[in-house]
């Protein structure tokens, strides 16, 4: 294995992972299935509680110790429900989406490097199944595999809701992966590497979140994008579509599209993690010891998760066409020209030196003044207001209605007092 | 794992995890892609084409083309097949409206032009296989398969690739101005132009909902003005309006969002809609106007 590492170029990571024997890679298997399931429990539970918190109820609180066990009662209890075969559906897709959704959502895990090195019953090894050198691809491609479920599964149905559903989310997460994949960019740039552990290892000088900080916040609004989240749940609103793409599911094929959904959720907070917060690292200190590193890992996670429970708890659904405008007109531009000035940052370091720090920031200052100058000098927008004129009978209020220059106080003082109330005195 | 095994065959002749992983995948791809020609339904054909699609995605995975493999899965299942499907399902159509031919000729030219397309093929691919001498992967990948593709992209084929984007560019513009051509500049004008619009136009108001009675509480049913007859303007354009105790009629077509299926139109209508597919058309004649 030697002679391979030296042949490949291989890093301390991957060579760790080849010598795995395949006990511990099935080990490894079993253990991130029961990481996607039981953080999916306790996620509907957290997801419940917080949001009632926020809501100013106490969210289930019956089965189990302290409401905990609420999940996994009504997970049981869904997968023994009856499971309807809707009369137009196409039996085989209908039968396969759910699946198609859910797989790639586990098999994302695969990259996520969990935490540093670690001995296994005597086997020196890393919390992480594979370190690809296109880690961070995988996880796109897993997301991009897992939206036919959601497209199939609304198809399958025969049922138009159901299929303006998956339009949707097909429409919606082909347009954000767009953004997210170009927020990525500005990490890879800096990294120098597509693998995982490679980008956490790069990290150790500072996390990314703050050295890049366009690209954390497209990369997190574009996550909660891609995984069909409030406020962007348009796949599933059901206010306007019953319930999106899985209105006709039931039973086991149901569990196994929430299962998917939260499971990804995870994936992309942990790829939040790995790629702008450090992975499993402690600020100001080196690598520790891989199991303190897990624990470290899975809190930045939760924090990432936490995110996702209170954007729902406080934000509207996005209305379609503004979701979209968002995503093409903000984000994609935005990530463009973000990626563009890495990219000129990356060329003068290297081409430059080191030592030409003070140019850079002058390079900068003038271009952002330049930049400034040329807004300030294009004319405004104007907009030419339509004409009112109103065709029908109904009453409506004037729609060139002006609000009152004067604070409501003011006007109160103003006007003088109505007739004061009729009370007994008069009678 | 993957790893190990692809560490396995960079000794030079092809290790038993890649055979065993070809022996596997090739006749998938093989069956699937054929099955896509022979696929009754248009989206599984579709389904069928992204079957092949993955399975060469892992065998360029394990013949050491990771990058290749994964961006294999993520333009062309993930973005283009998708939008593929996309449109398949919007239209909506069976193998059964294919017979009708849409431009004259059509067939011939494409069997001839798919022949063309084969021998080309053939020859090209023919000749990389027996003429061309393999260089392997250490010749030009360098340091890793990732690094070695960046530098040959941005150094050697900087000007094809540039070509190839030009491409891409002209034609996603294309399809744009072809796209908005049809619609007039400012005509959606947002929130404000839609409001006046509404105050301008014959009702304010928004659409009766279906009526839900005793005797039906589907939502094709019609809702009831006051004085008894049938509000037209409450049955969905997408929902067949008919009565419960009608006699029942084939189901229309969930998968599509064109209302009913065409065969189930009168066949006046059939001979003249082969090509039609307006989403206008199929404003139910329903239950309502036919009783009146």
């Amino acid at each position: 294995m030697n002679l391979l590492a030296q042949q490949d170029g291989m890093t301390h990571t991957q060579q760790l992972l080849a010598d795995d024997p395949i006990w511990l890679v099935l080990l490894k298997v079993v253990v991130l299935f029961a990481v996607g399931v039981v953080l999916t429990l306790f996620m509907i539970n957290w997801e419940r509680k917080v949001v009632g918190r926020m809501q100013q109820r106490p969210g289930p609180n019956r089965t189990g110790p302290g409401g905990w066990l609420q999940s996994l009662a009504d997970g049981l209890k869904l997968a023994f429900k009856e499971d309807i075969m809707p009369v137009l559906a196409d039996k085989k897709v209908y039968f396969l989406a759910p699946v198609i959704s859910t797989i790639p959502a586990f098999v994302a895990f695969s990259v996520i490097p969990f935490g540093g090195e670690v001995s296994i019953f005597g086997e020196r090894t890393v919390l992480q199944l594979v370190d690809l050198p296109v880690g961070v691809l995988v996880v796109l491609a897993c997301s991009s595999i897992g939206v036919y479920g959601i497209v199939l599964g609304g198809w399958a149905s025969g049922n138009p809701y159901s299929l303006l559903g998956a339009l949707r989310s097909a429409a919606q997460v082909i347009s954000y992966e767009i953004a997210l994949g170009l927020s990525v960019v500005g990490v890879i740039l800096y990294a120098g590497s597509l693998s995982t552990a490679d980008i956490v290892e790069a990290q150790s000088g500072g996390w990314y979140f703050y050295l890049l900080l366009p690209s954390f916040v497209i990369f997190v609004i574009s996550m909660v994008g891609e995984t069909n989240r409030a406020p962007f749940d348009l796949p599933e609103a059901e206010s306007e579509l019953v319930g999106g793409f899985h209105t006709e599911y039931t039973s086991l094929k149901f569990a196994l599209f929430f299962l998917a959904e939260y499971v990804n959720m995870v994936t992309v907070s942990a790829m939040a993690t790995t790629l702008f917060l450090g992975g499993g690292r402690i600020p100001f200190l080196g690598p520790v010891n891989g199991w303190i590193e897990f624990v470290v890992f899975i809190a930045k996670t939760l924090l990432f998760l936490f995110l996702f429970i209170w954007l729902r708890g406080t934000l509207p659904r996005f209305r379609y066409d503004q979701f979209m405008k968002l995503g093409w007109k903000v984000l994609v531009p935005v990530a463009l020209i973000w990626t563009m000035i890495v990219f000129a940052i990356r060329v003068f370091r290297t081409t430059t030196g080191a030592e030409s720090t003070a140019a850079l920031v002058i390079a900068i200052v003038l271009g952002f003044a330049a930049v400034l100058t040329i807004a300030f000098m294009l004319p405004d927008r104007t907009e030419d207001a339509a004409d009112v004129e109103l065709a029908s009978s109904y009453p409506v209020p004037p729609l060139d209605l002006a609000p009152p220059g004067r604070s409501r106080k003011r006007i109160a003082r103003a006007t003088p007092d109505p007739e004061p109330a009729l009370t007994g005195k008069e009678d | 794992m993957i790893l190990a095994q692809v560490a396995d065959s960079t000794a030079g002749n092809a290790g038993v995890g890649e055979a065993i992983v070809f022996w596997i995948l090739g006749p998938v791809a093989l069956a699937a892609a054929v099955a896509m020609i022979f696929a009754r339904n248009a989206v599984h054909s579709a389904l069928f084409l992204v079957l092949t699609m993955l399975s060469l995605a892992v065998l360029y995975m394990m013949q050491q083309a990771p990058f290749l493999g994964f961006v294999q899965i993520i333009v062309y299942t993930g973005a283009v097949m998708m939008l593929f499907l996309f449109v398949l399902m919007l239209v909506g159509r069976d193998s059964a409206d294919s017979v009708v031919e849409v431009l004259r000729g059509q067939r011939v030219w494409a069997a001839i032009l798919g022949l063309g397309f084969a021998l080309l093929l053939v020859a090209g691919v023919g000749r990389t296989m027996f003429a061309v001498p393999s260089a392997g992967l250490g010749a030009r990948a360098g340091n890793g398969n990732l690094t070695g593709i960046g530098q040959l992209v941005f150094t050697e084929y900087v000007w094809p690739f540039e070509l190839t984007a030009a491409l891409l560019m002209t034609s996603a513009l294309g399809a744009l101005v072809l796209a908005f051509a049809q619609r007039k500049p400012r005509e959606r004008n947002g929130q404000r132009a839609a409001v006046i619009a509404r105050l301008r136009g014959d009702r304010i108001s928004p659409l009766p909902g279906p009526g839900v009675y005793a005797t039906a509480n589907s939502v094709a049913v019609p809702a009831l003005l006051p004085d008894g007859s049938i509000a037209p303007e409450s049955l969905s354009e997408i929902l067949e309006g008919h009565e419960v105790d009608e006699t029942p009629r084939p189901p229309a077509d969930g998968h599509s969002l064109q209302g009913r299926r065409k065969e189930l139109e009168p066949p006046s209508e059939l001979a003249s809609s082969a090509i039609d597919t307006a989403p206008g058309r199929s404003r139910p004649t329903s239950a309502s106007e036919e009783e009146r």
